[in-house]
């Protein structure tokens, strides 16, 4: 694989979908440590935003620390050069949502839906377009489709208004091979001028070859999380990705060693547990599940006794999507009634 | 005698309306209203031996009169609502709003639709499948002891969900928060909606989440949450309790399954079936007013 002197944006997670294993609590303090360290390592786009997205905060998804206007208002004055992006889901925020964003001053907006269901994105990405913002079509759970469904939703984005089309691996599903066949495919199906996206989970502890396979293919801009801190095993790590893109020379303009000590001395220090692959969150990329069901698998498990990873493979069995974390719980209790019938048999 | 209906928009929910109508002892739907002439609705609607025309409304008021119609379902969208309410309400015809422009107050039946049919209201609004199917449960709540904040998820069948919802998604989350509060009771409210494009397609789904101000008066919810049930399912046989309600510190959670009747989408679009059926129940209890009065 040659990458050499191929422009790579690097746009990090870190307070985003790092908000996921921290429960939405992450502090203003920590916010601004981290958002700092990161702009003067030179990271250009940097996402500040409920582990969901604009208008997250609920019961279904966690209530957060403070609110995404609040985040935002306290990151956005004190970055030099780093852009701040902000993710919105339909069906949960709104383009209310997005315009208090852009209000905040974010300068990209990431409009996310399921990869099957692109229209449901045209009213933000078109109001994202009118407001003058570097505009995101986000594709979750990207590994459901074959490349060519996904090529069509992707067009779809495109002519809604979106500059960028990312391919979303949410369940951190995916290996080289399916993240080439995608990456690929839209690059030669978009416009010149769209650019392509791709953000992993670490699940089958593919993030790296995963992200790397995405630039080969003709991606620009490529998620990462210091630390790794994100949803299931988390993000690709943002500082092993630069590392290894700096040995591949390809030209990602972040200055390793600050990004590295902002990875080891401000995102692990405030890690809750260590992001790992532990057994539940390799089963997320084994069958394909929406990483953010993690913590709420372990938790119903606990509170019903019955198995995350029953739970876990269940959920993938029903091909449930992104945003159903109700689901988790309704089904805890299908497992558990199922059980205590069993057991009232034997 | 059953009282004549016009359907405006010959889409899914005016199809599936038309069909649920057509049984009705109270309600007899006589005119369907499209403007697509090639669409099924209509061909559908011949075929039942409706009149039709793909004029839209304005194809429509010179025979309201001459017809006897004095209901019509629009089943249109938000952005047509305003204008097709203007003319149908100038000839006397009482409107029930299935999208959602929500200019006339919203009803939810077994909630406030008595209400509604005390003071005569001219033109109400069906909220959203999604608040027809949770805000019941929400009220159910609410009915007992105050809810400071009641939250649903409504998670439907890809297939079940048409452009119009898609292009208006965020009309959906509004008006199903404000609807949440104003109607279920609770004094904040949100909405939340998943696509879910699994096949075979997955059967709608809700979740209604609430914060009581005190402690949850368990035994009191349950029953008050049972005994609603019971009721939407006199209009909706397939609105099923799945799990719940669930106590945990203040949070009270309830768990539904909505599967429909299968009379123009498949069982699946529950969505579609608790709204067409809350319009016919609704267009009923009006009809009963009307030929008494």
């Amino acid at each position: 694989m040659n990458l050499a002197g191929k422009p790579v944006t690097l746009h990090d997670m870190t307070l985003r979908d790092g908000m996921h294993p921290k429960r939405h609590q992450i502090t203003l303090a920590q916010m601004l440590s981290v958002a700092e360290g990161l702009d003067a390592a030179g990271v250009p786009l940097i996402e500040v935003t409920h582990g969901d997205g604009l208008g997250g905060a609920s019961i279904n998804y966690g209530f957060p620390l403070c609110s995404d206007e609040e985040y935002l208002r306290a990151v956005i004055p004190r970055m030099k050069r780093a852009r701040v992006s902000a993710l919105l889901l339909p069906g949960i925020g709104t383009v209310d949502d997005l315009k208090m964003a852009v209000d905040c001053g974010v300068g990209t907006v990431r409009v996310a839906t399921h990869c099957t269901e692109a229209d449901v994105a045209e009213q933000h990405l078109g109001a994202a377009r009118k407001l003058g913002v570097d505009t995101v079509g986000f594709l979750m759970m990207a590994h459901m489709v074959e490349p060519p469904v996904l090529a069509q939703q992707a067009k779809l984005m495109e002519r809604c208004g979106a500059q960028t089309v990312y391919i979303t691996d949410s369940a951190g599903y995916m290996l080289p091979d399916d993240v080439s066949a995608r990456v690929g495919l839209l690059r030669a199906e978009l416009r010149a001028e769209t650019e392509v996206g791709f953000h992993g989970h670490h699940n089958l502890g593919m993030g790296i070859a995963n992200s790397l396979a995405a630039v080969d293919a003709g991606a620009g801009r490529i998620d990462g999380s210091a630390a790794g801190l994100g949803a299931g095993a988390g993000n690709t790590p943002l500082e092993v990705l630069a590392a290894v893109l700096d040995r591949m020379g390809a030209v990602h303009g972040v200055d390793l060693y600050r990004l590295m000590d902002v990875a080891e001395e401000r995102v692990v220090p405030m890690m809750d547990r260590p992001t790992r692959i532990d057994r539940d969150a390799l089963i997320l990329g084994y069958a394909g599940v929406y990483s953010s069901f993690l913590l709420f698998a372990q938790r119903a498990g606990e509170k019903y006794g019955v198995s995350p990873r029953d739970l876990l493979v269940e959920l993938g069995r029903r091909k449930t999507v992104g945003g159903q974390e109700d689901m988790i719980e309704d089904l805890a209790l299908d497992l558990a009634r199922a059980a205590a019938a069993r057991r009232e048999i034997a | 005698m059953r009282v004549k209906a016009a359907i405006v928009g010959s889409g899914n929910i005016g199809t599936d309306l038309m069909y649920k109508a057509a049984r009705s002892a109270l309600v007899e739907p006589a005119w369907m209203v499209g403007i697509d002439p090639t669409s099924d609705g209509l061909a559908r609607a011949q075929s039942l031996g409706l009149r039709t025309t793909a004029g839209g409304v304005d194809g429509l008021v010179e025979y309201l009169e001459r017809d006897g119609v004095r209901i019509a379902f629009d089943a249109t969208s938000a952005h047509a609502h305003a204008d097709n309410a203007r003319k149908l309400e100038a000839r006397g015809v009482m409107v029930i709003d299935l999208t959602p422009a929500a200019i006339g107050p919203y009803c939810v039946p077994p909630v406030n639709l008595k209400t509604h049919v005390g003071t005569r209201a001219r033109n109400v609004n069906m909220v959203s499948c999604g608040g027809q199917a949770t805000i019941p449960m929400v009220a159910a709540v609410s009915r007992v002891q105050p809810v400071e904040y009641a939250e649903i998820v409504c998670t439907v069948a890809s297939r079940s969900i048409g452009p119009g919802t898609r292009q208006n998604i965020d009309e959906f989350t509004r008006t199903t928060a404000r609807a949440v509060e104003s109607v279920g009771g609770a004094k904040r409210g949100k909405a939340i909606i998943v696509i879910n494009p699994a096949e075979p397609p997955l059967i709608m789904r809700d979740t209604i989440h609430c914060l009581t101000a005190g402690e949850p008066e368990r035994e009191r919810i349950a029953a008050s949450v049972r005994e609603m049930v019971r009721e939407v399912q006199t209009y909706v046989p397939g609105y099923a309790l799945k799990n719940g309600p669930v106590f945990d510190g203040r949070r009270v959670t309830v768990f539904l399954e909505v599967a429909g009747r299968g009379d123009y989408l498949p069982r699946y679009a529950g969505n579609l079936d608790i709204m067409t059926s809350a319009a016919l129940r609704t267009a009923e209890l009006f009809a009963e007013g009307m030929v008494r009065a």
